[in-house]
Formats: C-alpha cells, sequence, structure tokens
C-alpha cells in the first residue's frame, strides 16, 4: 500500500513540474512534508541542499531518498519510476510528432521561434549560477567586497581554457571542483 | 546486430557518464549533451539539438530526463529511449542511496562542500561558452525576429522571472507568425522572395 501512495506522489510531482528544477520544489514539499508526512521540514530542507550538491535532477533525487527511507531499496526504485512515468509518455508522444512533421513549414517557425528562446533560457540559468558563484545567496551587490575573488579566478581560468582548447566540459568543472576545493581549505 | 548493440552500449555509456557530472540542475546537461552528441559523436546537429531542448523543456518533469528520452528516441527509438532513460537515472539514484545512508556526515562535510564550491565557477564557465557559442550562431544568421526573441526572452527570465512554459509558448507562436507572414508575402511577389 505504502508503495502504491510513493509511486501515486512522484507520478503528480512528475506530471505537474514543468520547467524543471526549482519548479518541482515546492510540488515535492506538499507531498512529501504537509500531505504525507514523510520527512519533516528539516530534513526536507536538508534534503534540497543535499540534491543540489549531487548530481541528477532534484526530483529524481527527491524520489530516491524518501522512496529509500520510507520502504527501502524497493520504495526508492518504485518512487523513481514514478516520478520519470509521466514524462516517458508525454516526452516519447512529442518526440514521435516532432520527427513526423518536423518538416512541415509551420512547425519549422515554431522552432526557430524556440531556439533563440532556448539559448535565453541558458543564458538566464548560467548568469544566475554565475551570480551564486561570485556573490553567495545574498546576490549582486555593487560592494566589491562581497565579491568571491577565487570564484572570478576560477570562472575567468575556466573560460579561457575552454575557449582556447575546446576540452572536454566534465574535466573543466571537476579541475574547477579541485583547484576552488584547495584554495578554500587553505584559507 | 552488432552494430546496433553497440550504438545502444554507447547511448547507455555517454548519457550515464553525463548525468553523474550534472551539476545544478537541467540547463547544465544540455552543454554536456551538445559537446558529446553534435560536437563528439555528430549523430545529430546543432539546430536539432536545440529542438530537442525546446521540447524537452516545455514538457513535464526533468528536463535532464526528457532531453535524454528524446535524443535516445531520435538516435535508436523507443528502445534507444529506454536505454538513455536507465543511463540518466541510475547515477542520481546511486549516489542518493548510498547518501540517504550516512546524509549529515555528508552534508557537514568542509572537504565535500570546499569542492563543490569551486566546482560552482566551473559550471558557470560551461554554460557560458556553451551561451557564446550557440548566440553567436543566432546572431550570425542576422535575422531580426530571433535577435528579438533571444534578448526578449532573456530579460522575461532574467528580470522578470515569468514562467518559462509561458515564454515558450509566446516565441514558438512569434516564430510561426514569422513563417506565416514570410509565406504571405512570396506567394503576393511570386519568385521576388
Amino acid at each position: 500500500m505504502i508503495l502504491l501512495k510513493l509511486f501515486w506522489s512522484f507520478f503528480q510531482i512528475g506530471m505537474f513540474s514543468i520547467g524543471g528544477g526549482m519548479a518541482a520544489i515546492p510540488l515535492i514539499q506538499n507531498q512529501v512534508v504537509n500531505l504525507h508526512h514523510w520527512l519533516t521540514l528539516t530534513e526536507f530542507t536538508d534534503l534540497i541542499t543535499i540534491a543540489e550538491m549531487t548530481p541528477g535532477p532534484i526530483a529524481i533525487n527527491s524520489a530516491t531518498f524518501v522512496g529509500i527511507r520510507i520502504a527501502g531499496i524497493p520504495g526508492a526504485i518504485i518512487s523513481t519510476v514514478g516520478c520519470i512515468f509521466p514524462s516517458c509518455i508525454i516526452v516519447s508522444l512529442l518526440a514521435w510528432i516532432y520527427f513526423k512533421f518536423k518538416e512541415l513549414t509551420l512547425v519549422q517557425g515554431v522552432l526557430s521561434g524556440l531556439r533563440p528562446t532556448i539559448v535565453a533560457l541558458i543564458a538566464s540559468a548560467g548568469l544566475s549560477i554565475f551570480t551564486l558563484t561570485v556573490w553567495g545567496e545574498d546576490g549582486f551587490s555593487t560592494n566589491p567586497q562581497t565579491i568571491n575573488l577565487v570564484s572570478v579566478l576560477l570562472f575567468t581560468m575556466a573560460i579561457f581554457i575552454l575557449r582556447k582548447w575546446k576540452p572536454n566540459p566534465i574535466y573543466v568543472m571537476l579541475g574547477s571542483g579541485i583547484v576552488g576545493g584547495a584554495i578554500y581549505l587553505m584559507i | 546486430m552488432k552494430n546496433k548493440k553497440n550504438i545502444y552500449t554507447k547511448l547507455f555509456i555517454s548519457t550515464f557518464y553525463l548525468s553523474a557530472f550534472t551539476f545544478g540542475g537541467g540547463y547544465v546537461i544540455i552543454p554536456l549533451m551538445k559537446k558529446k552528441f553534435v560536437d563528439d559523436l555528430q549523430w545529430i546537429e546543432d539546430d536539432e539539438m536545440l529542438n530537442l531542448t525546446a521540447i524537452a523543456q516545455s514538457s513535464p518533469g526533468a528536463v535532464a530526463v526528457n532531453a535524454a528520452i528524446l535524443l535516445g528516441y531520435r538516435v535508436a527509438g523507443i528502445l534507444g529511449a529506454l536505454v538513455t532513460i536507465l543511463g540518466t537515472v541510475l547515477p542520481p539514484f546511486i549516489t542518493l542511496s548510498v547518501i540517504s545512508i550516512f546524509y549529515t556526515a555528508f552534508r557537514d562535510n568542509i572537504v565535500v562542500n570546499a569542492v563543490l564550491k569551486g566546482m560552482q565557477a566551473g559550471v558557470a564557465a560551461v554554460i557560458a561558452d556553451v551561451v557564446l557559442n550557440l548566440g553567436s550562431n543566432v546572431l550570425k544568421q542576422k535575422d531580426i525576429v530571433s535577435m528579438i526573441i533571444m534578448v526578449g526572452a532573456f530579460i522575461a527570465t532574467f528580470f522578470f522571472k515569468i514562467n518559462v512554459m509561458y515564454i515558450v509558448l509566446v516565441c514558438g507562436c512569434m516564430g510561426a507568425a514569422k513563417i506565416l507572414i514570410q509565406m504571405k508575402k512570396f506567394q503576393k511577389g511570386g519568385d521576388s522572395q
């Protein structure tokens, strides 16, 4: 019974979180904390912190975390499946439609409008992360003392390396983590 | 037959590897996917990658999972989609299973925190790099409507925090309107286009 409840809760989370990432947090909180009391609010805040620190989408991370605490490994599997189930159906359908009709002029038009939009959305997400890493949680400020110089240095080095040698981005991210981590631990 | 098996293996390994390194939400995996599938493997083109991202972004669920489904489907049909879903979901599943057992120790570990803080700057740089590449492609087309859409969508999402769904809807309609107007002109002006 508990497995069915987990499945249904995460099915709803997967179904109604459009736009990904942060959009899913209030939905998860509503299901997991308010409705079913599977986690306390403190545990939930911890979960979000951990989800941000580890790879993977927040919804999948939460499904695994909550599932395993409530019903062990089977709970984790059921919750995760519930969470991606709506995506699988809807996206497969859209994929089929897209590949069947993408040559249509009207569809081409819609897509030509969406491509620059996606560039803008990625830019916006990137700028948010940049602000977070340079100024911290409080956001942009004109006071130069709030600037994290280590981050500025790491960012400059990373972007230089990426533009100049075009390496695999994963190595740049890891390298920045190792060099940055070493500097932060020393100061 | 062997060739097909090869594709599935490659799809699984690629998505598993990408997902394992996607810190900080769905937008980070898009640049990594572009690098892997467009630049390295050359299975799809730049424009197609953006089209698939647009669909992934405007569908329900996690962007990374949606993008993986679309890529898998594009390269190897439904079975390909299943393979990429598994590849994308397994890394966070394994990580969180392990962490949920001793999560307070992980959360308060200073080394983990320092490395993750350092990684943030790298993530920002990776995204900036991709934006520079894709953005200059849009500018190169010298299409006024595309430029307006790009700048407008950026302002709408970054400064006004407007729901992404509405932005995608409006911009899709603008693209459709542009094509319809062009077609009307084309019909009127005969071959003068």
